[in-house]
């Protein structure tokens, strides 16, 4: 059996191990258009995207970028193609074409390609000094230009998640932000309003200047070098570094004209298997079910890339597993204020009931979101101990009439929830609720 | 053959030794009263007990078979000990995103953040032949077995 | 009104160099006599809330408390000791009578103490219970007069063979027994008085040793149906509890007359303590005291209470013994006797220092007779009679240890009740606060945050512990006196001897003075 996974991160890794958890002998080619790094002259050849923040600002040094050790793939038995990209797809032939003309035949296909930011359109994005920021090449490009350019003034273009990490990262190299934002607020996808002017006045409180309902239209440099940036309303923000961080998309280059079949990503069924039989997609390139919204869309995060690479990898080894869904949810830490949003934290439209506890001056803040007496959403601002417990019950959609009133409690925990169902939590016996 | 620990809260006294001793065990000199008097910053205990009116019970890493904390670990700092079957945490690695404390359905994972910022959790007491919480239960309320 | 201060019967005493001020002790305290102070974060004690149980003692992860008794109070006295006063002192308050827990703590002499066995030397030779059998299985119930055999197989006919044991058949029909494998049994009592998980305990116990616990007058919670066959189901004069599935779910009956703690007074299960499953146990209302009468009400004479064994005998289809309790009083031979006469199958005798839940001070401290002497008397009173293997003699109050057992077997009992000695194993230190319901080791409350403080597993492992002990310490004394059966040492007063007693108490005790040969 040949397997052949394109990408090197969450998704692919995964994986790897469920396939070798099932297959000892198959071959297995990895394939990754990353390049390899060496750290005092060791290679790592993998490495954990979502801490090139913590790299840019000096929280974390390169040795501790890998999400694998350099034995993984030894140890593994895996074939790693690095710093090359697939650039076709040979469907008939079960092939994939990789820059350089080089063709792997395989068996079983894994597309785990991950997203792509989104550029939007701007004047001038191709002078120097203007970067997106999702891998790990982008924030040594980024701490290069910063070191030979001396650069004091920044702008990031969009307020959300990767916008404001890369914010932070700039802000612990003592340099001022300006978060130039589409919408009202910052993390207007996962936040609600309390939440969001809870970091927005951390931002504030750190020197961190945050302009809402406005957009970059051009960037202004001179000598390959971005000098400022005007917005959508004429002002003018002198800058000479320019992240733009809007958005990602699933990454579907390699698919499209294919018989493959997409939307916004690639679509998958619940094996995580496409429309077409042996090719498989996982991460955040792929639209696999929402547990919540019970359809099909990207959830580009780690815990899900991880969980469909997985199952992905199972069922291409021949265990048959189904994929249970998946739904939004996020950890960050922000100007040092932990935060955690799970599922629908937003509602609109009628049958929701909100609990919620709001403490601004302590930049607390709870919320939980019910639907149905069941939680189907939850954002914790400062005070996040403990909030797997509301994810447990958002996933299991456990039926929380009896204990509503429990919820936002301090002393919430499993001893607030039915007998049967916290027995059946810790003892793992089967529960009738 | 993985041991698992059990609770049985119907004899959980709410006493709190489980704390006390899974504090000492995680402490620099693990040593009690030092523990306890002498390290800045204080250890912190490994282990939540519950309580609510007259039932209580300690409640700490189930090491899950399925862990979601696994998965949700950017890092991979989370790993699974492949000798023991239990899910620890590579301090040196973990970077304190708290996306394990985001996914875990009994809330064992807490922030340590005197000093690096670092997920904490049970470890089943490493190189102990049964983890403290267990063998100081004067109740027997936290039982370790063989997986059921 | 403020209430004079007395010196603390108990002295907390915390090492503030080992508190850590985890505050276990301040969880743990039902009385609560720690607190915690989080502005200085330190852990303080109130010495006068201490009942002296040293739980806290024990529970403490560093030992940093020590209960010690207060060693300074009143002028040395030796008619007026600090007890006498502070009990002055409390009734001058309250005009209470006073309770209290557990048998009688005063120094009457302990006449076990005073006893001593036998051993074997060159004219007999000792056994070595480790490589030899012996016996410890003792049966409890009405032995026949005699035995009528007859020789049922035909092969036994043949000319010069001899025949074995096979080839008779009993011809007399014996009264209902309780195989007992060892010579002890767990006392009365209730479920109300101790918790369900001790009942349970008790019960685990009783059935893991093969031998029996005595429910008292608590009714048999339905978690305890399961025991039955090593259950004696009592009927006490409150009758509570007693239906036909009770007395059909136990392997004895027991008609509880008295108890050593209290003889002559009834009992009292106050209501706060008479939860939901007390009340369905007990068949009371919910909140209700249970008020045991002293006497039964329908017992004034031994042709009563023969009615009442006879009764119970007929309700069960005479399938399983029928005995009575009473207490050790002056009397108590010719009680006994009548008791035998009225067809008890046993009869089980609670001396002086007999244990209870709750009892006044005064009854339990000053009423009835040590076991010791009762036990003697009755024996020989039934002897004389020629009714003792009509019955068998049960004697309870004050066993605590394998050699008491022995002791008692040899001045003629068939088996002892222990009741405080099994508290202890359960983990019991005799504060004597019982009647609080403030047990902190979960035996003697229904307060269910104390009651889970006792795991049947460990209480029944305790007990198991405890009989499989002193199993073996009386099979070592029984070999040392070169005896290999626990039936040939009852009575044997001869394998007795007594050390410092007058010539009244070893007349009273039918044993030979020490020094004293055959």
């Amino acid at each position: 059996m040949r397997y052949v996974l394109i990408g090197n991160s969450a998704g692919g890794i995964a994986a790897i191990e469920a396939i070798r958890e099932c297959d000892k002998k198959g071959e297995i080619t990895v394939i990754s258009d990353e390049p390899r790094i060496f750290v005092r002259g060791k290679p790592h050849i993998n490495y954990s995207r979502p801490l090139i923040s913590y790299l840019l600002g000096e929280k974390v040094t390169l040795d501790k970028m890998p999400y694998r050790g350099e034995d993984f793939y030894k140890d593994n038995r895996v074939e790693l193609i690095l710093n090359r990209k697939a650039t076709k797809l040979n469907l008939k032939k079960k092939e994939v074409v990789l820059a350089g003309d080089r063709k792997l035949p395989f068996d079983k296909l894994l597309i785990a390609a991950g997203g792509m930011p989104v550029i939007p359109e701007i004047k001038g994005l191709n002078s120097g000094g203007v970067f997106t920021f999702t891998r790990l090449a982008d924030a040594r490009n980024i701490k290069n230009y910063i070191r030979t350019n001396k650069v004091k003034e920044a702008v990031v273009v969009g307020g959300g998640l990767i916008g404001l990490k890369a914010t932070e990262a700039l802000m612990e190299l003592k340099i001022k932000v300006v978060i130039v934002e589409l919408a009202d607020r910052v993390l207007s996808a996962t936040f609600d309003k309390k939440a969001s002017s809870i970091i927005e006045n951390a931002l504030g409180r750190k020197g961190c200047e945050l302009i809402t309902n406005n957009t970059v239209v051009e960037i202004k440099g001179k000598n390959k070098r971005a000098e400022g940036v005007i917005l959508k309303d004429g002002k003018k923000i002198s800058a000479s570094l320019v992240i733009v961080a809007v958005g990602v998309r699933p990454n579907i280059e390699l698919v499209k004209n294919t018989p493959i079949k997409t939307n916004k990503g690639i679509l998958v069924d619940a094996f995580l298997q496409t429309n077409i039989k042996d090719i498989y997609a996982a991460g955040d390139c792929c639209e696999a079910e929402d547990l919540l919204l019970e359809m099909k869309r990207p959830i580009a995060i780690w815990p899900a890339a991880v969980r469909q690479g997985k199952i992905a990898g199972f069922n291409m080894a021949g265990a048959r597993k189904e994929y249970p869904g998946s739904f939004a949810m996020n950890s960050v830490e922000l100007c040092g204020i932990p935060t955690i949003s799970v599922g629908e934290t937003y509602p609109e439209g009628k049958g929701y009931q909100v609990l919620e506890c709001f403490d601004q001056k302590n930049s607390v803040y709870k919320k939980i979101v019910l639907k149905n007496n069941k939680v189907v959403g939850a954002i914790f601002v400062s005070d996040i101990e403990r909030a797997g417990i509301y994810t447990g019950l958002i996933k299991d959609k456990v039926d929380a009439a009896s204990f509503k009133e429990h919820l936002l409690k301090e002393d919430f925990g499993l001893i607030s929830l039915p007998k049967e169902y916290r027995k059946h939590l810790v003892a793992g016996e089967v529960a009738v609720i | 053959m993985v041991k698992r620990i059990y609770i049985r809260e119907e004899y959980c006294m709410g006493c709190r030794l489980c704390e006390v001793h899974c504090l000492v065990q995680h402490s620099k000199t693990k040593n009690i009263i030092k523990a306890y008097k002498g390290e800045y910053p204080k250890p912190i205990p490994r282990i939540i007990v519950e309580e609510k009116g007259y039932v209580s019970f300690a409640l700490q890493c189930r090491h899950c078979e399925d862990a979601p904390c696994l998965e949700a670990c950017i890092t991979g700092a989370m790993y699974r000990d492949k000798k023991t079957g239990a899910v620890l945490c590579d301090e040196d690695k973990c970077i304190g995103c708290w996306m394990c404390i985001m996914v875990c359905p009994f809330g064992v994972i807490s922030r340590n953040i005197e000093g690096k910022k670092i997920a904490s959790k049970c470890d089943l007491c490493v190189g102990e032949e049964v983890p403290v919480c267990v063998k100081n239960c004067p109740n027997e309320a936290i039982v370790c077995e063989e997986e059921k | 009104m403020a209430k004079r201060p007395t010196p603390t019967e108990f002295i907390i005493e915390r090492d503030e160099g080992k508190c850590i001020a985890c505050q276990v002790c301040v969880r743990m305290c039902s009385n609560d006599a720690h607190s915690y102070d989080p502005e200085t974060d330190t852990v303080t004690s109130d010495s006068t809330k201490c009942v002296g149980c040293h739980f806290c003692e024990t529970i403490c992860p560093t030992g940093a408390i020590i209960i010690k008794r207060n060693p300074s109070e009143f002028k040395l006295n030796a008619n007026w000791s600090a007890q006498v006063i502070r009990n002055i002192t409390k009734q001058a308050e309250t005009s209470g009578v006073l309770l209290t827990g557990m048998g009688c703590d005063k120094p009457y002499p302990v006449y076990w103490d005073h006893i001593v066995l036998n051993a074997s030397q060159v004219t007999n030779p000792s056994i070595d219970p480790l490589r030899e059998p012996m016996e410890l299985r003792t049966y409890i119930g009405r032995k026949p007069d005699r035995i009528e055999l007859t020789a049922h197989s035909p092969q036994s006919t043949e000319k010069n063979k001899i025949p074995s044991a096979m080839d008779y058949r009993l011809l007399t029909k014996l009264s209902p027994q309780l195989k007992l494998e060892t010579p002890i049994l767990f006392s009365a009592m209730s479920y109300g008085s101790i918790s369900l998980n001790a009942c349970i305990s008790l019960a685990r116990a009783a059935k893991e040793i093969g031998t029996f616990y005595n429910t008292g007058e608590g009714g048999l919670h339905k978690d305890l149906y399961e025991y039955g066959a090593h259950t004696i189901v009592q009927v006490a004069s409150g009758r509570f509890g007693v239906h036909r599935e009770y007395l059909e779910a136990g392997a004895a009956i027991e008609i509880k007359i008295g108890q050593g703690a209290k003889p002559g007074i009834g009992g009292h299960l106050p209501g706060e303590k008479v939860s939901e499953e007390i009340s369905q146990t007990r068949m009371i209302p919910v909140g209700t005291d249970a008020l045991s009468p002293a006497p039964h009400h329908d017992i004034y004479s031994i042709e009563d209470l023969k009615q009442l064994i006879f009764a119970l005998k007929e309700a069960t289809r005479y399938s399983k013994p029928v005995g009575v309790k009473i207490s050790a009083v002056h009397n108590v031979a010719p009680i006994a006797s009548g008791i035998v006469r009225a067809g008890a199958d046993f009869v089980a005798i609670d001396g002086l220092r007999g244990g209870t839940g709750a009892a006044p001070t005064v009854i339990r401290d000053n009423v009835g007779i040590p076991i010791e002497l009762a036990i003697a008397a009755v024996d020989n009173r039934l002897r004389e009679e020629g009714i003792r293997n009509q019955a068998s003699l049960i004697a309870a109050g004050g066993i605590r240890s394998s050699s008491d057992v022995i002791k008692a077997i040899a001045l003629g009992a068939d088996a002892v009740y222990i009741g405080t000695a099994a508290l202890v194993a359960m983990g019991c230190n005799l504060c004597q606060r019982c009647y609080t319901g403030k047990c902190n080791w979960g035996i003697a409350t229904q307060d269910p945050y104390l009651t889970k403080r006792l795991n049947p597993d460990i209480g029944t492992r305790r007990l198991v512990n405890l009989l499989r002990a002193w199993s073996l310490e009386i099979k070592e004394m029984l070999g040392g006196m070169g005896i290999n059966a626990i039936e040939s040492l009852r009575g044997n007063r001869e394998q007795l001897r007594g050390v410092g007693l007058s010539d009244t108490d070893l007349k009273l005790l039918g044993i030979k003075p020490a020094g004293e040969a055959w």
